[in-house]
């Protein structure tokens, strides 16, 4: 029966020489189909005599089944040839860049803002709002600045006309966000009258105000956060420490040098200028003024119909552009009202 | 406050450096601004007595100088200056002398003489910028001195921050008391006795505003020489404190002014008529001012007049007619107190300010009047001559000082730091105040040059000041916890930003006031809220609209190359509105504003390009609003194109504009293409609403297409409220997802395809039940809008 092997040769030899699925089941005919070698041979047995039919039968269906490995083979590397040939097909350039929109993002004083109020509320506080063209009361008389004081030079104040063209009365662009606490205090108090003990205000007001001044620092537009506390038992010593405890945590920066210094202010006594101090980077070792606080004047708190002898408190005065300008290296505040994109995107 | 170091060292002994002194000041609430010294460093240079002088025999420039250094020693040096003559002192640095920039002098040959030093001009030491000759020396100057001590070189100008409650730190009198209290020293102030009286010529005075002006004190003096020099030390201090020497008269109230802080005024006695008083403008007065410029005054504004004419206004400025000259023979020396109510504000209302105004409007101590008098008066016989006649004043009531009580507890409690009760009263002393112990408490009076000390308050600072800020603990804050509200029908503002800032938008901040054409082209404003006083003429006016500052913002892009803007901002906008509040008069809302141009996606290779459309940015508003949903109707805008523009409403509520900027303003303002734009309320636009559940079906959907020719302009959204209206129930969703017109629909008419999606939650639905659904949405658009079913 050596006489049966080639067979299997010239199948393996026929499939590898077809090399798609259609092809090859075309050769597979040639072996396995009706009129196949091997079918020819099956159909044989009968002529064969009795006793050489069972190994006779044996041997070709060896054959058969030799042939249909080496058939199940090569389907099996036509599929992966495929396979392969479409992935190729299919690859891409992954380095090209990505299809549709990008992102925008956020102005850097927004940025900064946020922070703020985050990190207040974080210990309880509130945000309040206010008017930005307000009345010349809450801006200078209820904080205790009346009309002359001298204190009223350090803040150049933009005037509206009246509908007759000549300086309305009374009305001004808020010059800073002092104001808001008036009018919250006010408020609040209107707000707890029914009650005992008035619950503590804790607020931070953030917000744009406006100076007659314009220069490489100075913008006549710009931003400031007030904060407020007052309750029973607020002292110098919480300011100190609710408003260092801050500065370290914008910054980042637990060995922030963090100094308060005496000055003035018309609605807070005693007042404090407040300066900071890094510990490295370009402004290393240099006390850089960045706010002003104390606690709020008797005179304030009465005007807001809270009594002086009962409860105290503190506020304080921030700059958010120095602020953002500081943690993020900008060096001339104009760019921030500038609205250009090549500046602002570096914010994203 | 500009003064000279060495001055202020004059008045208070302390060993503190000059650095250290600085930080005390600045730490004590008087900032140390700046700190400059009055000459670079430089070293050797002494006091050189020329005994000789003989022309180089090399040079035609040169001389050779004999110079008596000091000791015996006579020096031989080669000099180029002009000025240079025997017996004149002048600075000589010796061999080995380092002058500014780092010039070290050398024994040389000049020309072949040798020169052993260099004689000096201002400019070679650096304190001046005269290079025209020798600086000339005093001439009992000792050959050999040091000339920095000579000349007092190492003093350093300070000039002081000061807020405007420490009117008393205006003088060095003043400072050197603040420094006397910080250090816990003494201050000495030179005895200012009464000058003996050697004429006889008076003028008298009166009060005829005794509130303005309760005290005013003058003396005549007659026969001084106007034109006398000023002393050297005079001249070098006041240069050092900022004010440049004038002449005699002048330069002595100047430094009278600065040494105790009252501002004093002479006047040309010969030009005065009968008594000088302090009495108010009548209205309408006009007055020639020493700059020059003539004011018509208020009747607010205090003079000082005599029988005939206004000579002065009363601690501002002197009058040009009354003024002294280098002639004037006869002094009238002024030294008064104004109330800072008669003086505040009123310089600054005619447009300038003066030291005299900016003292008096602080507070100058009352107590002084005299001391100043007497002061200038020794100092005019002294250096100008003359005979001092007798005193005049005029005295009505002065400001009183009541006493304030200042409780121990009431320290601790503003403070948060425990005193003894004798700590504070050390610290009381140091300022020498004058006070009474009670118990724990004092009971304080404060002096006549502080008049910042008005409530307890006031005094609790000064405990902190001379404590130190620094050593008042920092205490962590303790407060009561109890959470903030968290309402959900709002959502914050910083979530609004960040939606648009993830769909590509770049927050700009833009000022609130802008150019008038703006508010006129794009709000058309006719009267907006202007500024009295704008920084300039771009900036005159609020904005009522954002709409202008978007503009602006591209064109500025765009001249910066940024050919794809897209913008949002926040911000107030401002109204004239009577029933606004709460500043009456004015509304001033808080808006949202947006602005896309250019391409719909950055520019790249994966999609093709296209300019940014109406649709583009009405996806992005809807999906800032969502999830409510607002409807958008046709609408005008002055600044928008009259068919690109719609109305956005929300819960019927109109809450502002999306549309692209019309034509006129794309061709007036420059630009390539129109921007697409929105101007929205952010109030309606901070509104939530609780999520309200509804059950989810688990019955398979029934979806089911339909086009409809409907007239080419049906608005869509009446098909869809029509549609809403007679829904029926089992149709869940109904999406418009083609909009055709072309072959196969006749003109004047669209097809408009829907899904619709059909479920029950309960059951599901039959193919019955789907298609009487469907043709009840049909037989009604047939029926409302003619509408035919395309099949």
């Amino acid at each position: 029966m050596q006489t049966l092997d080639p067979i299997i040769q010239e199948a393996v030899a026929a499939f590898a020489a077809t090399d798609d699925g259609d092809a090859l089941e075309q050769v597979k005919a040639r072996f396995l189909g009706k009129s196949g070698s091997i079918t020819a041979l099956l159909k044989g047995l009968g002529a064969l005599p009795a006793d050489e039919r069972k190994a006779a039968g044996a041997a070709i269906n060896r054959v058969k089944e030799g042939v249909e490995a080496a058939l199940n083979a090569r389907r099996e590397a036509i599929r992966q040839q495929a396979l392969a040939a479409r992935l190729a097909e299919e690859a891409l350039d992954v380095t090209l860049p990505g299809r549709g929109e990008t992102r925008g993002g956020l102005h850097p004083v927004t940025r900064t803002l946020e922070r703020i109020e985050s990190l207040f509320r974080s210990i309880g506080f509130d945000v309040a709002d206010g008017p930005e063209i307000e009345t010349d009361f809450f801006n200078f008389t209820a904080l205790n600045t009346p009309a002359d004081h001298p204190a009223r030079s350090m803040h150049d104040t933009f005037y509206l006309q009246d509908e007759a063209g000549g300086v309305a009365d009374g009305i001004l662009l808020r010059t800073h966000t002092s104001p808001i606490q008036a009018r919250y205090m006010q408020a609040h108090v209107a707000r707890y009258a029914h009650l005992e003990t008035m619950p503590e205000i804790r607020i931070i007001a953030p917000g744009r105000v406006y100076r007659v001044d314009s220069d490489a620092t100075h913008s006549p537009m710009f931003h400031q956060v007030e904060g407020l506390w007052i309750g029973e038992n607020i002292s110098f010593a919480d300011l100190k420490g609710v408003v260092a405890d801050f500065l370290r945590r914008f910054f980042e920066s637990d060995d922030l040098q963090v100094r308060f210094r005496p000055s003035f202010f018309p609605f807070t006594e005693p007042s404090a200028e407040i300066d900071v101090a890094f510990m490295g980077g370009a402004l290393k070792g240099r006390w850089l003024e960045i706010a002003g606080c104390g606690m709020v004047h008797p005179n304030v708190l009465r005007h807001a119909g809270i009594d002086p002898e009962r409860y105290t408190g503190f506020a304080f005065g921030m700059g958010p552009d120095r602020l953002t300008m500081l943690r993020y290296g900008v060096n001339d505040l104009r760019l921030f009202f500038d609205g250009d994109l090549r500046f602002l995107r570096q914010f994203v | 406050m500009k003064f000279s170091e060495s001055w202020l060292r004059s008045f208070v002994a302390t060993d503190r450096s000059g650095d250290e002194l600085s930080h005390l000041l600045t730490m004590a609430g008087l900032e140390v601004e700046e700190v400059e010294a009055v000459a670079p460093a430089f070293s050797q240079v002494v006091v050189g007595h020329v005994l000789e002088v003989t022309k180089h025999p090399n040079a035609d420039r040169l001389n050779v100088c004999r110079v008596d250094i000091g000791n015996g020693t006579v020096a031989q040096i080669v000099c180029g200056a002009p000025n240079v003559a025997v017996g004149m002192k002048v600075p000589c640095a010796l061999p080995g002398a380092v002058l500014p920039g780092d010039f070290v002098i050398k024994v040389a040959k000049v020309r072949g003489i040798e020169s052993s030093g260099m004689l000096c001009s201002a400019k070679e030491l650096g304190i001046d910028a005269d290079a025209s000759g020798l600086l000339p020396l005093a001439a009992d100057a000792q050959a050999g001195d040091d000339v920095r001590r000579l000349l007092d070189l190492d003093d350093r100008m300070l000039t002081l921050k000061l807020t405007p409650n420490r009117a008393d730190c205006l003088s060095l009198t003043g400072i050197a008391r603040e420094v006397a209290a910080l250090t816990g020293t003494k201050a000495q102030f030179p005895a200012v006795a009464s000058v003996t009286v050697t004429g006889s010529a008076a003028r008298s005075v009166a009060l005829a505003a005794p509130a303005a002006c309760p005290r005013y004190c003058g003396r005549v003096i007659s026969g001084v020489d106007a034109r006398a020099a000023t002393p050297e030390w005079m001249a070098r201090r006041l240069l050092r404190s900022g004010l440049r020497p004038i002449s005699a008269l002048v330069d002595i109230t100047n430094y009278v002014m600065l040494e105790l802080g009252q501002p004093l005024h002479a006047f040309d006695n010969a030009r005065l008529q009968g008594t000088v008083r302090a009495r108010m403008a009548q209205p309408d007065e006009t007055l020639r001012l020493l700059n020059g410029e003539t004011l018509t005054l208020a009747d607010d504004v205090l003079l000082i007049a005599d029988d005939e004419k206004a000579l002065a206004m009363a601690g501002i400025m002197g009058g040009n007619d009354s003024a002294i000259t280098l002639d004037t023979t006869e002094v009238f020396l002024e030294s008064a107190f104004f109330a800072p109510a008669a003086i505040a504000g009123r310089a600054r209302r005619y447009g300038f300010s003066s030291d005299a105004s900016h003292r008096f409007e602080r507070g100058v101590d009352f107590a002084g009047t005299l001391r100043a008098l007497e002061r200038a008066s020794e100092l005019v016989v002294a250096i100008c001559g003359g005979q001092s006649g007798p005193l005049s004043e005029a005295l009505a009531e002065l400001p009183a000082r009541p006493p304030l009580r200042l409780r121990t507890a009431r320290v601790a409690r503003v403070l948060g730091v425990e005193f003894a009760p004798d700590t504070i009263a050390e610290l009381l002393g140091h300022l020498a105040l004058d006070c009474q112990r009670d118990g724990d408490d004092f009971v304080v009076t404060p002096p006549s040059y502080r008049f910042d000390l008005e409530i307890e308050e006031d005094l609790i600072e000064e405990i902190a000041r001379l404590y130190g800020y620094d050593n008042i603990p920092s205490q962590p804050p303790r407060a009561m916890l109890s959470m903030l509200a968290q309402s959900e029908d709002s959502r914050p503002l910083p979530r609004l930003r960040q939606i648009l800032a993830d769909r590509g938008f770049q927050e700009v901040i833009n000022f609130a006031f802008v150019e008038e054409a703006r508010e006129t082209d794009f709000a058309d404003n006719r009267k907006p809220v202007r500024l009295a006083n704008p920084i300039a003429s771009q900036l005159a006016v609020m904005r009522s609209s954002l709409i202008g500052g978007l503009v602006g913002t591209l064109q500025a892009n765009l001249r910066r190359r940024q050919n794809r803007v897209r913008i949002f901002e926040t911000g107030r906008c401002f109204l004239r509105d009577q029933a606004g509040a709460p500043v009456a008069g004015f509304r001033q809302p808080w808006r949202l504003g947006g602005l896309a141009f250019g391409g719909a996606q950055p520019e790249q290779w994966g999609r093709p390009a296209r300019a940014v459309d109406f649709f583009d940015l009405k996806a992005d508003l809807e999906a800032l609003l969502l999830p409510a949903v607002a409807r958008f109707e046709k609408a005008t805008h002055p600044a928008l194109h009259p068919g690109r523009t719609a109305r956005v409403v929300l819960d019927g509520e109109a809450i502002g504009f999306i549309g692209e900027l019309h034509p006129q303003w794309v061709q007036k303002y420059e630009l390539a293409q129109a921007p697409v734009l929105f101007e929205l309320e952010l109030a309606a636009l901070l509104r939530a609403h609780l999520p309200q559940f509804v059950e989810v079906s688990r019955q398979p959907p029934a979806i089911r297409d339909v086009a409809l020719l409907v007239d080419y302009d049906l608005p869509l959204q009446t098909l869809l409220d029509g549609f809403a209206a007679h829904c029926p129930p089992p149709v869940q969703e109904l999406r418009l997802f083609d909009i055709y017109t072309g072959k196969g629909v006749p003109d004047g008419k669209k097809s408009v395809a829907f899904r619709i999606v059909m479920q029950d939650t309960q059951k599901t639905l039959q193919d019955s039940e789907v298609d009487f659904a469907v043709q009840k949405l049909i037989d009604y658009a047939q029926q409302a809008f003619s509408a035919q079913l395309r099949v």
